[in-house]
C-alpha cells in the first residue's frame, strides 16, 4: 500500500540526494576529521562546507553553528550553558507548551534551586506576554521559549520576547526545530541568543542537530574530552551525518518558499474542506500566526487513537494529541495548556504536511475521513443520533 | 504503536452489537468524554429464565476499548444474569487474546458497565451509571477512583506494584500524587494474603524446610517490613538464618540511622515473631 506520510513534524524522509551526499563518507573517506594525515584531515573540510550550509539557513555566521546530535541535546546544552554563564542569577522562565527536552530540563533546574515561570498560553496558544513582563525581572538567568509549536504550528514572538528578555539582562534561547525550513529563521533578527535545530525535521539523516550560539556568548560545553567543534562539543564528529545535514539545510533553505505557496495552499485546502464536511470539528492553534504546514483538528465525541488506527489502515499517517496514543493518560500538554477542553483533546488529529504532499494525496484524505469519524461517532454514546 | 493482538483489531474493526436497544430492560453506563473513554451498555433480559437474549454497545474511546466493550456483548449474550455477573476484566482480556498493560482499564470499564447494566435491570429498567460506593473514599483526585475499585482491581488481577494499578485502574496515572496512598493499599493488601497462605498450609514454621523458612522469611521482609523502611529512605535484606537467629543487613537510610538497633529489635524483630515465629531472633550483619 502507497503511504501517505502527514506526520513531517514527527520526523521526515532523509532525501535520496542527500543520502547520496553522505554515503561516500561512511565507506571511502571514513577517517577521523581529527587525524594528521590528509586522509582522515582533509574531512574538516566537508564539515565546515555543512557549517556554512547550516549557517546560511539560519543567516548565522559559520562559528556561530556547533554540530550536535540532535534537537535535544542542543536545547540541553544551551539551557545548561546559559544558567552557567550567569551564577549568581537563579530565575528561569519557560512556557508551558515547550518540547519536553526543554521543559524537563527547566524543571530539573527547578529541583536544583532555581526559580522557575511557567508562562501560560491563551486558547489559540498563544504567549502570555503580561504575563511574561510581570516575571522578568534581574535575577532571570534564561527566557528559553520555542519559535514554533510541534502540535499546533502556532508561532511564537521570539523577537519580541527576546528583547525583553534583553532589557533585564537576560539570556534567551529558542527551540527552532519545529520553525527551521517551515518558515524564514533569522537569527539575527530576532537577536537570539541560543538557538536549536534538528536535522531529521529537515529532510536530513536523524542523530543530529546544530545549537547555535551568538559570538562573545559564554558557552560551557556539555560534552567534554575533546578540542572538536572548538572546544565547545567534544567527540569525533559524525562526518556522514553532518554532510548530509549541511546539504538539507541548503536545500531547505532553496525550497523554504514552497511553503508559503505550495504547503500552505494544501493544508488550507484540506482544513477547509474537513471543516465543511464534518461537523463538530474545530481547529487547535491560531490560524492566523501557524506554521504553513501544520493543521491540528478536534473531532468531537470520538477519541483519536481510533481514527488513527483507522487512518492507518488507508496508509495514511499522521499522529494524535489524545491520551490513548502515548500510554499517558493524560491528553497533551499542550492543548491542555490551551484549555482545550478534554473531549476536543481526545479527539485530535494533527496532519504536518512538506513539500513533497501531492495534491492527489490530500484529497485521499478528505475522501477517507468523514467516512471513519461517522463510523466512530455511530458507535459513540455521546453523539447524539 | 501499540501491540494489539489479532482480536483486538479483528472487533475495533468489526464492532459486534453496536447501537442501543430500545424499551431495554437494563442500561449501564461508565466512564465520562473527561476521562477519555466511556461506554454504555443495554441489555434485554428474558423475566422467566433471566437469560440475556440481546446486547448492545456503544463505546467512546481508543481501539482496545471498542473491542473490549465488543468482545464482551459476545461473552454475555445468551448468559442468565447470575453467569454475567462472574464476568470479570481477566476474563474479557483473555477473550481478545491479551491487551497491552496499559490498556487493561479497558477491561475493568467493561466490567463495571455490565454490572451496571445489570444493576439497572433488578431496579426495573431505570439507567444506572456505574458509580463507586459514596463511603469508599476517593483515591485518585483526577480521575475519580475509589479504594473500593482500587482493591478490586488487585484482587481480581492479582496486583503486586503501584503501577499494575494504574495500568488496570487509571489511578495515579495523571498527577501521581496519590501513588503513596495506592501503595499503603497495596501493603495492607499484600499482608492480609500473607497469613492467610500460612493457614492454608496449617504447617508451622519450625516444621518448614529451611528454603521454605527463608522465603517466608523473605516474604515479611519484603511485604511488610520494606515498605515501612522505604518511607525513611532505608530498606533491609536478609544475609543468613542460622537455627533460629535471622542475620539481616539494614540500607540505604537505615544503615547510618542511630535508631537502627531499636528498628531491628522492636520493629524487624516483632514482625517475624508475630507473623512467623515467637522463637526467631534477628541480628545485624
Amino acid at each position: 500500500m502507497k503511504v501517505i506520510y502527514l506526520d513531517n513534524n514527527a520526523t521526515t524522509r532523509t532525501l535520496p540526494e542527500v543520502l547520496q551526499k553522505m554515503a561516500p563518507y561512511f565507506t571511502d573517506f571514513y577517517g577521523n576529521a581529527s587525524s594528521i594525515h590528509t586522509f582522515g584531515g582533509s574531512n574538516k573540510h566537508a564539515i565546515e562546507t555543512a557549517r556554512g550550509q547550516v549557517s546560511k539557513l539560519l543567516n548565522a555566521e559559520p562559528e556561530e553553528v556547533i554540530f550536535t546530535s540532535g534537537g535535544t541535546e542542543g536545547d540541553s546544552s544551551a539551557i545548561f550553558a546559559a544558567v552557567n554563564s550567569s551564577r549568581q542569577k537563579k530565575h528561569i522562565i519557560t512556557s508551558a507548551v515547550e518540547h519536553p527536552a526543554v521543559l524537563e530540563a527547566c524543571k530539573y533546574l527547578a529541583s536544583r534551586g532555581y526559580r522557575l515561570d511557567i508562562i501560560g498560553v491563551d486558547e489559540k496558544g498563544r504567549f502570555n506576554m503580561e504575563q511574561y513582563k510581570s516575571v522578568l525581572d534581574e535575577d532571570t538567568a534564561l527566557v528559553t521559549t520555542m519559535w514554533a509549536n510541534s502540535e499546533t504550528g502556532t508561532i511564537f514572538p521570539v523577537k519580541e520576547i527576546a528583547k525583553l528578555a534583553h532589557a533585564k539582562g537576560a539570556l534567551f534561547h529558542t527551540d527552532a526545530v519545529q520553525a527551521a525550513g517551515k518558515i524564514p529563521t533569522d537569527v539575527k533578527d530576532i537577536d537570539a541568543d541560543f538557538v536549536s535545530i534538528s536535522s531529521h525535521k529537515i529532510n536530513g539523516p536523524k542523530g543530529t542537530g546544530a545549537l547555535y550560539v551568538k559570538k562573545g556568548t559564554h558557552f560551557m560545553p556539555f560534552m567534554r574530552g575533546g578540542h572538536q567543534e572548538n572546544l565547545r562539543r567534544a567527540g569525533t564528529e559524525n562526518v556522514p551525518n553532518i554532510v548530509g545535514f549541511g546539504y538539507a539545510a541548503e536545500l531547505a533553505k532553496q525550497h523554504l518558499p514552497e511553503y508559503q505557496t505550495q504547503v500552505k495552499t494544501l493544508r488550507d485546502l484540506l482544513e477547509k474542506e474537513l471543516l465543511a464536511q464534518i461537523p463538530d470539528t474545530k481547529i487547535n492553534g491560531d490560524v492566523e500566526n501557524r506554521l504553513p504546514n501544520t493543521l491540528n483538528v478536534s473531532f468531537g465525541y470520538i477519541e483519536g487513537e481510533s481514527i488513527l488506527m483507522f487512518l492507518d489502515e488507508e496508509g495514511i499517517c499522521a499522529s494524535s494529541g489524545s491520551a490513548c496514543t502515548t500510554g499517558s493518560l493524560e491528553p497533551s500538554h499542550v492543548l491542555r495548556a490551551m484549555g482545550v477542553p478534554f473531549q476536543f483533546a481526545h479527539g485530535s488529529i494533527r496532519f504536518s504536511l512538506s513539500r513533497f504532499t501531492t495534491l492527489e494525496e490530500i484529497k485521499t484524505v478528505i475522501k477517507v475521513l468523514p467516512g471513519i469519524v461517522a463510523r466512530l461517532r455511530a458507535i459513540s454514546p455521546f453523539k447524539k443520533a | 504503536m501499540w501491540d494489539y493482538t489479532d482480536k483486538v483489531l479483528d472487533h475495533f474493526k468489526n464492532p459486534r452489537n453496536v447501537g442501543t436497544i430500545e424499551n431495554a430492560d437494563g442500561t449501564g453506563q461508565v466512564g465520562s468524554l473527561i476521562c477519555g473513554d466511556a461506554l454504555k451498555l443495554t441489555i434485554k433480559v428474558n423475566k422467566e429464565t433471566e437469560v440475556i437474549e440481546d446486547i448492545k454497545f456503544q463505546t467512546f474511546g481508543c481501539a482496545s476499548a471498542i473491542a473490549s466493550s465488543s468482545v464482551l456483548t459476545e461473552m454475555a449474550k445468551g448468559k442468565t444474569l447470575e453467569e454475567a455477573s462472574k464476568i470479570t476484566n481477566q476474563d474479557i482480556a483473555n477473550a481478545l487474546g491479551s491487551l497491552p498493560e496499559a490498556k487493561m482499564h479497558c477491561s475493568v470499564m467493561g466490567m463495571e458497565a455490565l454490572e451496571a447494566a445489570i444493576k439497572s435491570y433488578r431496579q426495573g429498567g431505570k439507567p444506572v451509571v456505574f458509580e463507586q460506593t459514596q463511603e469508599s473514599k476517593i483515591v485518585c483526585e483526577c480521575f475519580n477512583i475509589t479504594e473500593e475499585v482500587i482493591l478490586k482491581a488487585i484482587h481480581t488481577n492479582h496486583l503486586k506494584t503501584v503501577e499494575d494499578i494504574t495500568h488496570f485502574t487509571k489511578a495515579g496515572g495523571a498527577c501521581g500524587k496519590c501513588k503513596g496512598a495506592i501503595q499503603q493499599i497495596l501493603d495492607k493488601v499484600l499482608a492480609c494474603e500473607l497469613p492467610q497462605k500460612k493457614q492454608e498450609g496449617k504447617k508451622p514454621f519450625s516444621a518448614l524446610t529451611i528454603v521454605e523458612k527463608i522465603k517466608a522469611i523473605e516474604n515479611i521482609l519484603n511485604t511488610e517490613i520494606k515498605p515501612q523502611l522505604n518511607k525513611d529512605g532505608g530498606s533491609i535484606e536478609l544475609v543468613d538464618l542460622n537455627g533460629n537467629v535471622v542475620t539481616v543487613r539494614l540500607l540505604g537510610g537505615c544503615a547510618s540511622c542511630i535508631a537502627s538497633q531499636m528498628t531491628l529489635k522492636n520493629f524487624v524483630g516483632k514482625t517475624l515473631q508475630d507473623k512467623l515465629d515467637k522463637n526467631l531472633e534477628v541480628k545485624q550483619a
